[in-house]
């Protein structure tokens, strides 16, 4: 296991680095990648079998011991973290190399589309097993200049143009991120999370304060909550459909992953647990509130995607068991449907020649395979019966009901109205673009499309329809698949959400997983 | 814990002009700013290493006291190495934006702008109200130089730009052979 762990981030590394080398070899690149992550894959099996037998595993790099030396950490949340990206990376790779080898490389240009999409699942991958916080910060700042290069793949101006926005917002997080690791360094004189769990207590609480506000505002930014939401439906939509699928699926859940570190481990009190409720609400109502005025489907999505940001952040904020197993539960659900939806408005753009839902009409009949692929993702975001999205929503209503102080029921409020406005702004699209006939499209007059606003620089023009390589709806029914499984095997994934956040409860699991013999007396 | 009360004043100067660069709308001041900010919280992270002692080597005869904490600099470093990596991205990002449409400043969502116009104030204000610098696309004399040049050059510039246009669009990808230039 001491060997396992590593491997995660060090293979998609050198799978990049051969990828780099092999610039004039695309289908040796090709091949590296999947070979490098399906072995990715594997090794988050293994490791989320033999976590969940034996309890959380920490390994310490180099051999230094825990305090000095830099801690991988694999606990059975990571595990399942690891397992599901790895999931999501390797399903929409497929995807892409369909799109590839059907258009040529125009979109996802081979010689460095693929390395540095390894490169930001390393960053992913880092990022989940970080034992510290400079490690975390690392993790980060891998994905994130991969997602910079990923996201103005081509140069384009309108992907420049979003690009910067991104970039410099993204840059202004890492900054302040950074910042408070040195604060947090000078406060408690350690970046190590299990250790600042255990000193934190001896710093006066207004200290405490400030690091856990820079520390949340930090990650807030990357997770995309409201009111720090606003670069995402602006830069997200114009990167290529596999692109923003990964990014969609799994950029903002580290995020949110990193807020549940915070949440749980380090700054364990419920100080900011009533800010943090306020915060999920607005994230919830505002961001679904963006969707439903949204006539371009990449954009709609985007902005589901910030709403449902709202339901992990109310989870966490709970800051019992039963919240965080719903939180864990419910991101794992997220992530594999919101990926989905992306893949799924990637065909329908090709079918359709467009995704403004302006533009679309016909798609039932020309394709009722890919009205499938869209139909179940969607009603599952939207969190109709039997779907994952209604067990998860139903879960975390539940262990909100459990607390029941007036703010909560106003929250469950807020988060019922949200699913049914995510329902009505998807089943919009279903009907415009898969029920509505090809013949109705021109002079469309209905209250549904009525204050709809385009997509920017516009989509009047419908490009060209393509067919659908095999790949690309293979790797998009495989997601279905995986959707629907969390719904199948809902009960043994709920109860290992369970076990993952029974040992989140309290410092002591993860503190115990890095100090298996306690702190180390004389520790620094 | 003790820190220099000259490092302090230097990072609050660096984060507060860096933090004003940043909010300009010139991409490149945004860069300047960006740098800034990112030594600011560098020099941050030195102060957080508490006061200055000797050199981090292990010696028997000095008690640990003496040395000076050897972690910030090595995150420090790496710090160093990510902020050096990212404005080097961006400054590439700022030249394609620059050889692409001509302008230097932060552009508005189109969308954003077309919900300022349904209220009519479209053409009111300028888009860059108070850019002077010299990539400000209003007030620069030498973009209008250059848009006249581009306007009245010969045939054979045109073609020559043309080519060297390809050449930029083509130069994240290895596959295609080049196309020589005439």
């Amino acid at each position: 296991m001491n060997t396992l762990v590593p491997l995660v981030v060090l293979v998609p590394l050198l799978g990049a680095a051969i990828a780099l080398i092999a610039a004039r070899l695309p289908r040796l690149q090709v091949a590296v990648t999947i070979l490098a992550l399906t072995a990715v894959l594997a090794i988050s099996v293994v490791l989320l079998v033999l976590v969940d037998r034996n309890g959380g595993h920490a390994v310490e790099v180099g051999g230094w011991p825990a305090p000095y030396g830099i801690v991988l950490v694999v606990d059975r949340l990571a595990a399942l973290m690891l397992l599901v990206s790895s999931i999501v990376l390797l399903a929409v790779l497929i995807f892409s190399v369909g799109q590839g080898m059907a258009d040529g490389d125009d979109e996802t240009p081979v010689s460095i589309y693929h390395p540095t999409y390894l490169i930001l699942a390393a960053g992913v991958f880092n990022a989940f097993i970080a034992g510290d916080l400079f490690n975390l910060y690392v993790g980060f700042e891998i994905l994130l200049v991969a997602s910079y290069v990923l996201l103005t793949l081509g140069g384009t101006a309108e992907r420049i143009r979003a690009g910067v926005t991104y970039i410099v917002v993204s840059l202004v997080s890492s900054l302040l991120f950074l910042a408070a690791i040195g604060m947090i360094y000078g406060a408690l004189g350690t970046v190590n999370i299990a250790q600042i769990s255990e000193r934190l207590i001896e710093i006066p609480p207004d200290v405490q304060l400030i690091l856990h506000i820079m520390l949340l505002v930090a990650f807030g930014i990357k997770a995309a909550i409201f009111p720090l939401s606003f670069w995402l439906p602006d830069s997200y939509p114009t990167a290529p459909a596999p692109v923003t699928a990964v990014f969609a699926g799994l950029l903002t859940k580290v995020g949110v992953y990193a807020i549940l570190r915070t949440e749980t481990v380090m700054f364990p009190t419920d100080q900011l647990s009533t800010p943090l409720m306020i915060v999920a609400a607005l994230t919830m109502i505002i961001g679904i509130l963006g969707a439903v005025a949204q006539a371009d489907i990449k954009r709609l999505l985007s902005f589901t995607l910030v709403s449902h940001i709202g339901y992990m952040i109310f989870g966490i904020a709970l800051n019992t068991v039963i919240g965080m197993t719903a939180t864990i539960y419910y991101v794992v659900h997220h992530i594999v449907v919101q990926t989905t939806l992306f893949l799924a408005s990637g065909l329908i753009e090709r079918r359709g020649g467009s995704t403004s839902i302006n533009q679309l009409g016909g798609l039932l009949k020309a394709s009722p395979f890919i009205g499938v692929l869209f139909f179940i993702p969607a009603m599952n975001l939207g969190g109709i019966p039997p779907f994952s999205g209604f067990i998860g929503k139903v879960a975390l209503f539940v262990s909100g009901a459990e607390q029941g102080t007036p703010l909560i029921y106003a929250l469950l409020a807020a988060g019922a109205a949200t699913s049914l406005l995510t329902l009505y702004a998807l089943a919009r699209v279903w009907n415009m673009a898969f029920w509505r006939s090809k013949d109705e499209v021109e002079d469309y007059k209905s209250p549904l499309l009525d204050q709809l606003s385009e997509r920017p620089g516009g989509t009047d023009t419908v490009q060209r329809t393509r067919a659908t390589p095999l790949l690309m709806s293979g790797a998009t029914t495989a997601m279905v698949g995986v959707s629907l499984a969390l719904t199948v095997f809902a009960g043994p994934i709920y109860a290992f959400a369970d076990r993952a956040g029974e040992s989140l409860a309290g410092t002591n699991g993860y503190v115990d997983t890095v100090y298996p013999n306690g702190i180390p007396d004389g520790a620094p | 814990m003790s820190a220099s009360l000259v490092l302090v004043a230097i990072m609050a100067i660096m984060y507060a002009s860096g933090v004003y660069l940043m909010l300009e709308r010139s991409m490149t001041r945004v860069l300047v700013g960006f740098m800034l900010v990112g030594n600011a919280t560098n020099v941050l992270i030195l102060i957080m290493a508490g006061r200055r002692g000797l050199a981090p080597f292990y010696d028997e005869s000095i008690s640990p006291d003496e040395y000076s904490d050897p972690l910030p600099q090595a995150l420090l470093l790496t710090a160093i190495v990510i902020t050096f990596g990212a404005s080097a991205f961006l400054m590439a990002l700022i030249y394609r934006s620059w050889k692409l449409a001509n302008v230097d400043a932060v552009q508005d969502d189109a969308e954003d702008l077309a919900l300022r116009g349904g209220r009519g104030v479209q053409g009111e204000e300028p888009l860059v109200p108070d850019d002077d610098t010299e990539f400000g696309p209003y007030s620069s004399s030498e973009l209008a130089a250059a848009r006249q040049h581009r306007d009245t050059q010969t045939d054979l510039e045109d073609a020559q730009d043309a080519s060297a246009d390809d050449d930029d669009d083509r130069d994240f990808r290895t596959r295609s052979p080049r196309r020589p230039r005439p």
